[in-house]
């Protein structure tokens, strides 16, 4: 019972790290239709970037910061990659835009930081505490407070005021909302920004658990867009409970069937929820009128 | 053109040719990983290979002709490192290759040396397939060579040490899912298997894993006394790391690269005390090993070498590699080699004195009884007691 508990706990720390970055693909997938394929590379600028700065102020003190480098990062990414896509109604064009600015990101990281895994220093006891048997790292709760605080937080920006309310009903209906006076343009830019901060906190709440390196947001990346998938790409209650379940999955099949197989189940699970539920476990499906 | 003429523009065009063979570079094809989590070997092995040829070109270079080094990055991966090998080989036209890091590199892409009969020598990668793979008879000739101590040789260590001192007889193993884990892993078994041990838990990953919980549960459940590790630094962090947070406490013991400084660095004090096997250890304990330590850190500015041993062993394999040229006073590929497998000079390394390390059938530089036992102590690798 208390392995099964130190495996439920440790995949719950684990699903949170992969949701805080799936939120960030819902964002602007709400208000554009496109995601950021680069969303790992957004993280992992984020994690680096804050890397740098914590070593001349606190790491609290850091973290505002890191968001604001993440916004600038996001609006980069949708003015070069993503606003000239949609400008030509390509319906392809964002995919490969991102995907190759997230390349870009990686390669201009591995020039500055260097290739290697770094030690990202932790802001709290590395010391476990326990409750009832089963331990956890002070950081893992940070993870997903941290990730809570943050969905709601957006949340609540979206319903109490007047720029979330334009969000929203750009993504309710973008032709509707430009012909209200929304700068439905600059919608999509600011959520683009706020996907990328989002990643930008993502990267340094989860920075001190995995290691901080270039390349760390390639994988994170690929696992949190199944966790979109899974949940629904418009659902904020989707992420947590898919990435709940992919972390879950990952630690209890590596421990009851064989570390071997551990990504299996959630792989499987992505392809019966597109079978099945192409919107997802929690998603709207959309109505695509022609 | 008369007659006269033309055996004028022949000897002015042999003389040129001549000269231009005498000015000309003897050029050695250098490639590793050096970027990514494999780097701290990669770039250690290169700056070991290169001060070494610093240190020959100083003294006037191999049959009066400098070496010069082509270095590529095969960044740890096998389609990579099958094109840079190809490159070396067929447009530098390199008359030997250094290098490989990797077992997977060097089991996929050393065969186009073997092809083009230009010797290479291994002096980091240690699966024991790699000096296998061309041997006699199924093969006339191997081209391969190794400066490093095979994973055959080290899990023998690893074993003695967990299973014949410290009397260890539940033993977990925790392999990383490349070549270089999983053929480390198929030894370790064997080892264990020799001393009539079976491991109570085999345990797999994948690089870049960032949660180690189920695989240390498992391991920590069959009631392990030592964890045995075959991986690379970042990964290896991450299981210390993750037996800090799970507060179990066994011995982590591990094949070589649990000395990578990524490792030290990440697993900070939780990667204290873990025990590998080492050729050599940064603590310079004869005036060749003191001088070759202050020459790297003076050369590269740095206090710790990333891979001691990397660096170490591509030091060694530059020198004996210029040896066999000379002895074979020619750069044909077979003349080197059989240099290789007959080299009458004594040569004072840094990891050993290598006396005719090699024969034609036996292509492994480094004995059971080089290689002994480190530990990480503090941030450093230090002499196991």
């Amino acid at each position: 019972m208390e392995i099964l508990l130190q495996l439920t706990v440790s995949g719950i720390a684990l699903g949170m790290i992969y949701a805080v970055i799936a939120f960030g693909y819902q964002l602007t997938f709400a208000t554009s239709g496109t995601l950021n394929f680069g969303q790992g590379e957004a993280l992992m600028l984020g994690a680096l970037t804050g890397l740098t700065l914590v070593g001349h102020m606190g790491y609290w003190v850091m973290i505002p910061l890191v968001m604001l480098f993440g916004a600038a990062q996001g609006i980069v990414v949708e003015r070069l990659g993503v606003a000239p896509a949609m400008k030509t109604k390509s319906e392809f064009g964002w995919i490969m835009a991102t995907i190759a600015l997230g390349i870009i990101f990686k390669n201009t990281a591995e020039n500055i930081w260097g290739k290697d895994d770094l030690k990202f220093p932790s802001p709290l006891s590395e010391e476990p505490l326990k409750f009832l048997g089963v331990r956890v790292l002070p950081m893992e709760i940070l993870v997903v407070i941290g990730a809570i605080v943050m969905m709601l937080a957006v949340e609540l920006f979206n319903r109490r005021s007047i720029y979330g309310k334009a969000v929203v009903a750009t993504s309710n209906d973008r032709d509707a909302a430009g012909l209200m006076g929304i700068n439905t343009g600059m919608v999509i830019t600011f959520s683009y920004a706020l996907s990328s901060l989002t990643a930008a906190f993502a990267g340094v709440l989860v920075a001190p658990l995995t290691l901080t390196g270039a390349t760390m947001g390639t994988v994170l990346g690929l696992k949190a867009f199944a966790v979109a998938i899974i949940g629904g790409l418009n659902s904020g209650m989707g992420v947590i409970v898919g990435g709940l379940i992919l972390g879950i999955a990952e630690t209890t099949t590596g421990f009851y069937i064989s570390t071997g197989y551990k990504d299996v189940p959630g792989l499987v699970l992505l392809l019966l929820v597109l079978a099945i539920k192409p919107a997802g476990l929690f998603g709207k499906a959309a109505i695509k009128k022609v | 053109m008369s007659i006269r003429l033309k055996s004028i523009i022949a000897v002015l065009a042999v003389g040129a040719a001549f000269s231009a063979s005498a000015a000309d570079p003897i050029k050695i094809g250098l490639s590793g990983p050096f970027t990514g989590g494999s780097s701290p070997m990669g770039v250690s092995m290169r700056d070991g290979v290169k001060l070494a040829a610093d240190e020959i070109n100083a003294k006037g270079g191999v049959l009066g002709r400098k070496i010069e080094l082509i270095e590529r990055d095969d960044q740890a991966d096998n389609t990579r490192g099958i094109q840079v090998t190809q490159e070396l080989i067929n447009k530098e036209h390199v008359v030997a290759g250094i290098g490989f890091i990797n077992s997977g590199v060097a089991l996929a892409a050393q065969r186009f040396y073997q092809e083009a009969k230009i010797p290479v020598v291994n002096n980091v990668a240690t699966a024991t397939l790699i000096t296998k793979q061309f041997m006699p008879p199924e093969f006339p000739d191997s081209y391969v060579f190794r400066t490093s101590a095979n994973d055959t040789l080290q899990t023998t260590l690893m074993v003695e040490e967990a299973v014949g001192k410290r009397k260890f007889t539940k033993i977990a193993i925790l392999a990383d899912s490349t070549n270089y884990g999983q053929l480390g892993r198929e030894d370790l078994e064997k080892a264990l298997l020799k001393k009539g041990i079976k491991p109570v838990a085999v345990e797999k990953y994948n690089i870049k894993d960032v949660d180690m919980t189920a695989q240390l549960l498992k391991a920590k459940q069959a009631g392990a006394q030592v964890v045995m590790t075959y991986g690379i630094g970042p990964e290896l962090a991450q299981i210390a790391n993750g037996m800090e947070k799970l507060g179990w406490k066994v011995p982590m013991m591990g094949s070589w690269t649990l000395s990578m400084s990524n490792f030290i660095d990440n697993a900070g004090k939780n990667g204290d005390g873990a025990v590998m096997p080492q050729t050599f250890i940064q603590e310079g304990n004869t005036p060749k090993r003191k001088a070759f330590i202050a020459a790297y850190q003076k050369a590269y500015k740095v206090d710790r070498i990333p891979s001691p041993v990397s660096a170490a062993q591509g030091y060694d394999s530059m020198y004996l590699l210029a040896d066999a040229i000379k002895q074979a006073g020619s750069t044909d590929g077979p003349k080197i080699r059989a240099a290789l497998e007959n080299l009458k000079d004594k040569y004072e390394g840094v990891v050993k004195t290598y006396d005719h390390p090699y024969t034609h059938d036996d292509h492994e530089a480094i004995k059971l009884s080089d290689v002994m036992m480190g530990e990480v102590k503090g941030g450093h690798v230090v002499h196991a007691k």
